[in-house]
């Protein structure tokens, strides 16, 4: 799988690289500026980019500006973005083409290098992987309102992993659950929200995150 | 040109008429009261020579002061252009080594202000005849001509006066006369007429007149300006080295401290490796954790520093992000051709922030809206809420604190809030945009 990489700090480009590297992906190109990143998105057409938001030369939002111009010229080009500090703002704008395959992450879940390596993953297979604390202020924001109040604590919590990007299975695996008590918590979700059911994990993602974002 | 008025522009057009003359004679009504304070000024001056002057100074120019500032309020308030006032502030330090009442007494002569004062409250019962009064007594000239017509003319003829209405004689063959009956009513109709029309000139020239002595001087106007700038400079140094007291605690207490933390815990880890390698493994994780932990203080220490949106985007979309944010559903509206410069940015990043922290927690509103534009060189923030209204700037609300804070650009802030509401918050600071971004 070939990745297309851009982070100014020349330290963690390379640990990013050799972990990447390490889990069987090509780095078809590194790159440290904003305008370079735009360049090496539309050259090499990869299966997946992970950007820093802020980039030079402008070391503002840089990063975020490149992916969205190359994403309006590549629809659905699969897109990880990392930054210091996640903003709904951004989230936003990047989720507001609805043709998924967008990751807004944290740089700390770098830490964690299966878990990032399996947001990678799934942003290149077309899914989503939004951070936790993207996802928990949405919720915050809407649960006081119905009819999201109607939703018990635990499909609560199973509707924050879902609309971070998770499978089914991996929101078991995390609940500690089967993954059947969880597709019926999901069928309660989509029903009190009134969301068509799909069974297509991609377009379930967008939905509730379209839901939370409205 | 009457006749190409609309309807609402005849009828101001009449009003100031209708007005003018009543507010003119009202103003040389005040004659009196000055008179008065005039002659008590005059004695205190000439009584400085025996000494007896110096403690009367401070109280007659004191009395001046509240007499010319009523002149200022009801001319400000009949013409539509206030007139400010000029004295000096007192700075401290001068005139220290003098006892109270010597102070008192120096402040008082030393300010040009009262000198001025006194002059125009010397002329003014004078200038006031000729000038804002002038109408109101032609009009009411014109209505005594009126009555001589109708039956006065024949009274005072009766009781054989010899009297004059302009260049008409008022004698006893009077009433046997209609030239001279017909020709008073015509005359006094005329003194009304030209008593209305220049009823409004007249009570400019007289707020020209005293503009020209109440309003500050060059000078004054520079000393009143360098007092704010003062007082701003203060509060400005005062917010900021408040501000690096609490950035310094916070580091201190949170991301210092965990740092010190995890280095210990490492030391630990480091010393259990071979000894008890699943408690190292255990202790790790936490250090992770705290790791992970001591970023997110930072995070959020930077975002209270300095927001990254605001430093990306700008004010504007800063400002659509905190709505986001915000527990209530907050409508932002934004026309900015361009970005402030960061200071100025900040400060209304931060005091829009404080107005809707206010709507969240005081206001029990359920909508909440944000309006930022910029016309004229000044950029205007509107924050709108449908509470119950009632706020204050007294009232602990922080408002206060926004005011200072845009105070030190130049910055104005206007709080409307009726109770029961809605509450309207609308601050303005002077500033240019720039096209380009920030670097």
């Amino acid at each position: 799988m070939r990745v297309v990489l851009a982070e100014d700090l020349a330290l963690l480009r390379e640990g990013l690289v050799s972990m990447l590297e390490a889990h069987g992906f090509e780095i078809a190109a590194a790159v440290d500026n904003g305008p370079s990143l735009i360049k090496a998105l539309l050259d090499h057409r990869p299966d997946v980019a992970v950007v820093d938001v802020r980039l030079p030369p402008s070391f503002t939002d840089e990063g975020l500006q490149a992916v969205l111009e190359a994403r309006r010229q590549v629809p659905g080009l699969p897109v990880l973005v990392l930054s210091q500090y996640v903003e709904q703002l951004y989230a936003r704008e990047l989720l507001a083409d609805g043709t998924g395959g967008i990751g807004y992450l944290l740089k700390d879940r770098v830490f964690d290098a299966a878990q990032f390596i399996d947001s990678v993953r799934r942003v290149a297979a077309g899914g989503t992987a939004m951070d936790p604390e993207v996802i928990s202020r949405l919720v915050a924001r809407t649960t006081r309102e119905e009819p999201l109040a109607r939703l018990t604590p635990r499909e609560l919590e199973v509707l924050e992993l879902m609309a971070q990007g998770r499978s089914n299975a991996a929101i078991a695996q995390q609940l500690v659950v089967t993954e059947r008590a969880i597709s019926k918590h999901t069928a309660n979700i989509f029903d009190k929200l009134g969301l068509a059911v799909s069974d297509d994990d991609n377009r379930r993602v967008l939905a509730v995150l379209a839901y939370l974002n409205r | 040109m009457v006749g190409e008025m609309t309807r609402e522009d005849r009828r101001t057009w009449l009003d100031t008429r209708a007005r003018a003359p009543w507010h003119g004679f009202r103003l040389w009504l005040l004659s009196f009261p000055t008179m008065i304070v005039v002659t008590w000024m005059n004695t205190a001056v000439s009584l400085i020579s025996i000494g007896v002057g110096i403690p009367m100074i401070p109280s007659a120019a004191k009395l001046q002061r509240r007499m010319t500032n009523v002149y200022r309020d009801r001319i400000g308030a009949w013409t539509g252009r206030p007139i400010e006032r000029p004295y000096l502030p007192h700075t401290k330090g001068s005139f220290a080594t003098m006892t109270r009442a010597q102070r008192c007494f120096m402040r008082a002569v030393s300010d040009p202000a009262t000198w001025r004062d006194y002059s125009f409250l010397m002329c003014e019962p004078i200038v006031a005849i000729f000038t804002c009064a002038l109408p109101f007594l032609l009009i009411v000239y014109g209505v005594w001509g009126w009555m001589l017509s109708l039956w006065a003319g024949a009274v005072l003829g009766d009781i054989g006066a010899q009297d004059w209405y302009a260049m008409i004689p008022i004698s006893q063959d009077y009433t046997q006369q209609p030239e001279r009956v017909v020709g008073t009513a015509v005359l006094g109709t005329l003194f009304i007429a030209v008593g209305f029309l220049i009823g409004p000139a007249m009570l400019d020239y007289h707020a020209r007149w005293a503009r020209w002595l109440l309003g500050p001087t060059e000078k004054a106007k520079l000393a009143l300006r360098v007092q704010h700038l003062t007082e701003t400079r203060h509060d400005a140094v005062d917010v900021s080295a408040a501000e690096l007291r609490r950035i310094e605690r916070d580091l201190h207490d949170g991301a210092q401290a965990r740092l010190v933390a995890m280095g210990m815990s490492l030391g630990a880890i480091e010393h259990l490796l071979d000894k008890d390698p699943e408690k190292a493994r255990l202790l790790l994780a936490e250090t992770r954790a705290s790791s992970a932990k001591a970023l997110a203080e930072l995070r959020d220490l930077v975002r209270g520093i300095h927001p990254p949106v605001l430093a990306d985007r700008g004010v504007g979309d800063a400002v659509k992000a905190l709505a986001l944010d915000h527990p209530l559903p907050v409508e932002v509206t934004v026309e900015l051709p361009g970005r402030p410069e960061a200071p100025v940015e900040s400060a209304v990043y931060f005091a829009i922030c404080e107005m809707l922290t206010n709507a969240a927690k005081h206001s029990g509103a359920r909508r909440v809206w944000v309006e930022l534009t910029h016309n004229d060189g000044t950029l205007r923030a509107t924050v709108t809420d449908d509470g119950q209204g009632g706020a204050s700037l007294e009232a602990g609300t922080g408002l206060r604190g926004v005011e200072r804070r845009i105070g030190t650009f130049d910055g104005v802030l206007a709080l409307s809030s009726p109770p029961g509401g809605p509450t309207i918050v609308t601050l303005e600071v002077p500033c240019d945009l720039r096209t380009t971004s920030h670097p």
